[in-house]
């Protein structure tokens, strides 16, 4: 599964697109994470915990995306976007979608 | 009275912790950002014509900072007259330069030589709180570019 935020693979041609596929989450922060977040809210800097929950969350979302490419039987992924948005307080929706395509 | 005494040991705790971790964070970014100088990050979306034979593979890094105690007053304070931010402007500016650093980074770990489109997201977390976390994240990514697998082993060798 070739996964790129290109429109094209170099050196492959697509030989058929099957539309758009999607993967999100949604993920709340858990309580632990929130209390080092407001001690360094005082202090300012990297929230450690956010950054890794917010990765892992947005790696689920392209393993979703990836197995709905794998289930139409594409074989690559062009043109994928990331979106990010707050639905409530405290959680948030990892969004990334991009394009099936079969290449040869 | 305690209070007051608390708000003050807090401002102060935050413009002196505040403003070190943000010098050495800035001193690391620049460290870093010229160690990675040679692979450049391009915005554009077309490849060259004679990049045919090279392999692709996506790239992102992302980071959460937040403002410190001392930067959210005065930046409330700011907020009466209006005008430049500039506490806002240092904090996003380093969430910036520290997601394509960690974007680049694992380009370099692909043995990448460039990346391509590069597209940059930024996202304030727990919006809307009265007591909210003034912190941001900022997702960038893009698509590492490996120009072919010969060099690709060579550098590898070298690592």
């Amino acid at each position: 599964m070739i996964l790129t935020t290109l429109e094209s693979v170099p050196g492959k041609t697509i030989t058929q697109h099957l539309g758009l596929v999607q993967g999100s989450t949604v993920r709340a922060k858990h309580a632990g994470r929130d209390i080092m977040a407001g001690l360094k809210n005082i202090f300012g800097g990297e929230l450690k915990g956010y950054t890794e929950l917010l990765h892992e969350s947005r790696e689920e979302a392209i393993a979703r995306m990836t197995e709905q490419a794998q289930s139409i039987g594409a074989n690559a992924v062009l043109n994928i976007r990331f979106s990010t948005s707050s639905i409530t307080q405290g959680a948030s929706e990892l969004f990334t979608y991009g394009t099936a395509v079969k290449l040869d | 009275m305690y209070e007051l005494i608390l708000f003050l040991t807090l401002l102060a705790l935050g413009f002196g912790v505040g403003q070190y971790l943000e010098t050495l964070h800035y001193k690391s970014i620049i460290n870093r950002e010229s160690s990675l100088r040679h692979i450049p990050a391009i915005a554009t979306k077309h490849l060259p014509r004679d990049f045919t034979s090279c392999s692709t593979k996506m790239v992102y890094g992302n980071v959460v900072i937040s403002i410190d105690f001392f930067k959210k007053f005065v930046s409330g304070m700011r907020s009466i007259v209006g005008g430049r931010i500039s506490s806002y402007e240092t904090l996003i500016d380093r969430a910036r330069r520290e997601a394509i650093l960690r974007m680049k980074k694992q380009a370099a770990c692909q043995g990448a030589n460039y990346v391509f489109n590069v597209k940059m997201e930024t996202s304030s977390i727990s919006k809307g709180r009265r007591d909210s976390i003034g912190s941001v994240e900022v997702l960038a990514y893009g698509t590492a570019i490996i120009k072919s697998k010969s060099t690709n082993k060579h550098n590898n060798l070298i690592n």
